[in-house]
């Protein structure tokens, strides 16, 4: 049997490297990446060509749902359009600043999210199993979806695409500081990490802890500081004072 | 079923690379996929555990090569030939050539918008009293379905402890084969990280899972 330094094993996994050297580089957008080995930001400039069958399979879809009566293009702009505008994380910064100036809010909050949210005229209409946990001194939380992308939309908006991609769903559970430091976070090794995996119709919104130094502020101010990261769990608010 | 979908705790996927502000959508077409997903399932073509379970049930190499919203248009299209709304050879033609099939809700106008913003209630009343309680200690069983379920493999065969109960919910097992809502007493149980990893793993973590009763025994 060869030894795992054999320079053959270093030369078949060499070889195995070239020959897969087509496999995706980015797992947020495998199919754009295949065979392209520009930067992750710059992909938009050559997907066209990338997507173009995709893009027509889709056009070619719409259009058959459409003639069977089935759906309406309008209503689909209009379902886009909807998404484009009403929902996004200002819903749940709103809900967040709320939870740091009314301690009676916050506590309906953390006792049932969805009922707590209800009262809110102007937040979106949230469903029946929101639930909302809240970071502590002792204990920090952080959300995942492992088995696809289970998101408190009406709080968030759409997931971005890397809470939907392989690493963050793969990494979340069995190696979050791992995964916190590919944001920049570090938790203190003191404090408890509690990862919430959303394996059913619950939703998960993390409750950050206020920043110091903003003693007095308004709710509108604090609702400036609450970023979507920081409601997932894998960043926390802004600094007052710092650049945004 | 055990497909690559069931992400938790495999190794190899590299970092995770936050995009900078990233756009809502990347194309016009990732739009267009998930309005009709949204329109479609309120029109009742299919429940949200069904369109899980097709996208989970691609070939494990177009899943893993395949965008998002990629993914939820290779599900779309097979979720609605095999349930014969569609047609496989009118979706290469590009155009409908059979009649088409009712919908429970009809077809999806703009008038129906307000249905896909309101999230849908999946709490039922229950059918038996709740097996588990806050505090106790259960083991997630070590089942493996050859259908849709939402008990991942890491925490299968591992013991925790039920911290909540959600109450009854729509059991996705039963809904995603259209075999009934089966209501399900829905616990969030919290495993310690080192139950799970190994003696070796950091100690501070903690995991929890939903999970229904039917995924959980008493320890």
């Amino acid at each position: 049997m060869a030894a795992p330094c054999d320079p053959q094993i270093a030369f078949t996994a060499a070889a195995n490297g070239a020959r897969y050297s087509t496999y995706p580089r980015s797992w947020a957008y495998p199919d754009r990446m295949t065979g392209h080995h520009d930067d992750h930001d710059h992909h938009h400039d050559h997907d066209h060509s990338d997507l173009s069958e995709t893009e027509l399979r889709v056009r070619a879809l719409e259009t058959v749902l459409t003639e069977k009566g089935y759906i309406d293009p309008a209503a689909l702009d209009a379902i886009i359009q909807a998404y484009e505008t009403k929902i996004g994380p200002h819903n749940g910064a709103r809900v967040v600043a709320k939870a740091w100036t009314d301690p009676a809010f916050k506590q309906a909050l953390l006792e049932d999210g969805s009922k707590a949210v209800g009262t809110l005229g102007h937040v979106s209409r949230v469903g029946d199993h929101l639930v909302v946990i809240e970071n502590t001194p002792q204990r920090h939380n952080m959300v995942v979806c492992t088995l696809c992308s289970c998101y408190p939309w009406e709080m968030l908006g759409l997931p971005p695409v890397w809470y939907k991609a392989a690493p963050y769903r793969s990494r979340a559970v069995k190696d979050p500081r791992g995964v916190l430091a590919d944001f920049g976070v570090s938790v203190p090794t003191d404090v408890e990490i509690r990862v919430w995996d959303s394996t059913a119709e619950t939703r998960f919104l993390v409750l950050p802890m206020r920043p110091a130094g903003t003693e007095g502020w308004s709710e509108q101010q604090l609702a400036e500081l609450v970023t979507r990261d920081s409601m997932i769990g894998t960043g926390f608010p802004k600094t007052p004072g710092a650049p945004s | 079923m055990n497909g690559v979908h069931d992400m938790g705790g495999m190794d190899g996927f590299g970092k995770v690379e936050p995009e900078l502000n990233e756009p809502m959508f990347h194309t016009e077409w990732e739009a267009r996929v998930l309005a009709m997903v949204r329109a479609l399932g309120a029109a009742g073509a299919f429940n949200i555990d069904t369109s899980r379970f097709y996208r989970e049930a691609l070939p494990p190499h177009v899943y893993l090569a395949s965008s998002y919203y990629k993914k939820w248009l290779l599900g779309l299209e097979d979720m609605l030939i095999d349930k014969g709304f569609i047609g496989a050879d009118e979706v290469k033609a590009g155009h409908a050539s059979t009649p088409p099939k009712a919908l429970k809700r009809g077809g999806f106008k703009v008038g129906d918008l307000e249905r896909v913003m309101t999230r849908g209630k999946f709490g039922r009343t229950p059918q038996a009293p709740a097996k588990f309680k806050a505090g106790d200690r259960v083991r997630a069983r070590n089942i493996h379905p050859l259908t849709h379920t939402r008990l991942p493999r890491y925490v299968r065969g591992h013991m925790g402890v039920v911290e909540r109960d959600h109450g009854c919910h729509v059991y996705p097992d039963t809904a995603a084969t259209e075999s009934g809502e089966n209501p399900q007493w829905l616990y969030t149980v919290v495993f310690d990280g080192q139950e799970l990893w190994g003696a070796e793993s950091d100690p501070t973590v903690k995991v929890s899972v939903d999970a229904f009763e039917p995924y959980l025994e008493l320890a």
